[in-house]
């Protein structure tokens, strides 16, 4: 184990070592396009595990990031198969217009956010634009992480993007909907935090007693509806 | 009467565990589990329970329980004194508990956990399918008290084999401070590069005797005693964030390690250099702080 391991690359997939049990997945794509790399990824290695075939039943978790995505096998599980059927998986074609794997959902939020000033201020619109423009775009979840049931929300519009907080806060409240860089995000239970919140919802996005225990998996799409335009 | 255990006294820390919870880590939930996986998987042989029965993780002793109904028992892990009633109890054994008996578990002289098993497992509800206590998420069973009763489930098919294990774990230094260094393997990282490598000892990683950091959990654990430094070209980059697994050591910004263990996040943002193997895992998951630690690649 002196060499350093090579990573294996074709067209822009980089397989690299991670540990024992598990294989990192990396997509070619800068910012946004690895996203939507990642994303389509991420799509064929669900259908993959779902089918069963070959070595993808070794597959026990399958972790979606903003430029990778992790594979993490059973104990005992033939990494360098796994690694290769990786390769062939991102190099073959897509699917013929394979309909989304995953639903539609709607989130009502009060736009009431406590950044929601200091975001249009920023943005140069003003608090109303703000709001159409949250909710005139269908985002979709990329990846998820940080708490169970948060997801980090893309595709929205690009005028929205805001750097985070600059001193983040001890309790952002369950149900606040928020903005920073690229992302949206709702946050599922009471947490510190440090994006700017622009609103709230009442919906639940983790309840480990429902099946799925998350509403906001990865790729799911979302469409952000404001309560005042809904009544 | 369903048997159960009534808790009568916890020490610093008893949490239900098992062989965790995969298949979440995409939402945010980790594979949590049992931070030491061999000692929990030799009280179930011991006791002839499946693997997927939940424990009892007791962190540095002070547990207490009485038995409602008969059941058989073992301790794996950190060998710690352990006494029924006021007769001595041996580790690694089967005990039969006798309906109202009291196990009493003293602090281990090494090591962090000890793993009380019962033959048919802690049947508490599951959560995601585990009845794993994950510390970072919040799913799962909450830590034991004072005042629980944890049912019991049904013995299954499977009988004892034996009634004492020659334990392993014995033979391996845990690396207290004066007994010794304990010697951890690992595999290369995704992030190997970063700190130029195995031709660069992974940057310092290999080869320098650490300290286990007070601020240690069962999230991971913090090394100090020295920095391992980013090659030239890796300086100044940021780490989009990526998924993690248990084993996995990471460099923070500060260049001080941090070997990520059962219940670490689904995701990290710095780059992980180098991943433990199993069985250095768990040996790790039984380092206290201050004790002395060495990282080496397989023979």
């Amino acid at each position: 184990m002196s060499d350093e391991p090579a990573p294996a690359s074709r067209r822009g997939l980089t397989v690299l070592p991670a540990g024992p049990d598990a294989l990192l997945l990396e997509v070619s794509g800068a910012a946004e396009s690895g996203i939507a790399e990642v994303l389509a990824l991420h799509e064929r290695v669900r259908a993959a595990v779902d089918r069963g075939e070959g070595p993808w039943p070794g597959v026990i978790d399958v972790v979606p990031a903003a430029r990778t995505v992790l594979l993490h096998t059973r104990p005992g599980a033939d990494l360098p198969a796994l690694g290769a059927a990786a390769r062939a998986l991102a190099a073959s074609p897509p699917p013929p217009s394979s309909p989304p794997a995953q639903g539609e959902v709607e989130i009502v939020v009060r736009y009431d956010g406590a950044d929601l000033a200091e975001v249009a201020a920023m943005t140069g619109l003003d608090p109303a634009e703000v709001v159409r423009a949250h909710t005139s775009t269908l985002w979709r979840v990329a990846f998820g992480g940080f708490v169970p049931g948060f997801g980090y929300l893309v595709g929205g519009d690009p005028r929205l993007q805001v750097p985070r907080r600059e001193s983040p806060r001890t309790r952002v409240p369950a149900g606040s909907v928020a903005l920073a860089g690229e992302f949206t995000g709702v946050y599922p239970r009471a947490s510190p935090g440090g994006w700017q919140l622009i609103g709230t919802t009442d919906a639940v996005l983790w309840d480990p007693d429902r099946s799925p225990p998350a509403v906001l998996t990865p790729g799911t799409r979302v469409r952000f509806v404001d309560i005042e335009a809904s009544r | 009467m369903i048997p159960a255990l009534e808790v009568l006294e916890t020490g610093p820390l008893v949490l239900i565990e098992d062989e965790g919870r995969p298949g979440h880590a995409s939402v945010g939930v980790g594979h949590s589990g049992a931070a030491d996986r061999s000692a929990h998987r030799l009280g179930a042989r011991l006791v002839g329970n499946d693997e997927h029965l939940a424990s009892l993780e007791v962190l540095l002793g002070g547990l207490r329980v009485r038995a409602r109904g008969r059941l058989t028992v073992a301790l794996t892990g950190a060998p710690a004194p352990a006494r029924v009633d006021d007769r001595p109890i041996g580790h690694a054994s089967l005990v039969d508990l006798a309906h109202g008996s009291v196990l009493t578990l003293g602090m281990p002289a090494a090591g962090l956990r000890t793993y009380l098993t019962v033959r048919g497992g802690i049947d508490v509800a599951p959560v995601l399918g585990s009845r794993s206590a994950d510390t970072l998420s919040g799913v799962g069973p909450p830590p034991v008290r004072a005042g629980d009763v944890l049912p019991v489930g049904p013995a299954g098919a499977t009988f004892p084999h034996v009634d004492q294990a020659a334990h392993p774990s014995h033979a391996v230094p845990w690396g207290s401070g004066d007994t010794g260094v304990a010697e951890l393997e690992v595999l290369p990282g995704p992030r190997s590069a970063w700190v130029g490598g195995w031709g660069s000892s992974l940057g310092g990683l290999l080869g320098t005797t650490w300290h286990v950091h007070g601020d240690s959990d069962r999230i991971g654990l913090r090394l100090s005693g020295f920095r391992v430094e980013r090659a030239a070209p890796y300086r100044d980059v940021e780490l989009p964030s990526e998924g993690l697994v248990r084993g996995a050591v990471q460099i923070p910004a500060g260049g001080a390690p941090v070997l990520f263990l059962a219940d670490h996040p689904a995701t990290g943002g710095y780059p992980v250099i180098a991943v433990l193997t199993a069985s250095a895992i768990d040996r790790a998951a039984q380092l206290r702080p201050g004790d002395l630690v060495r990282l080496r690649p397989p023979p």
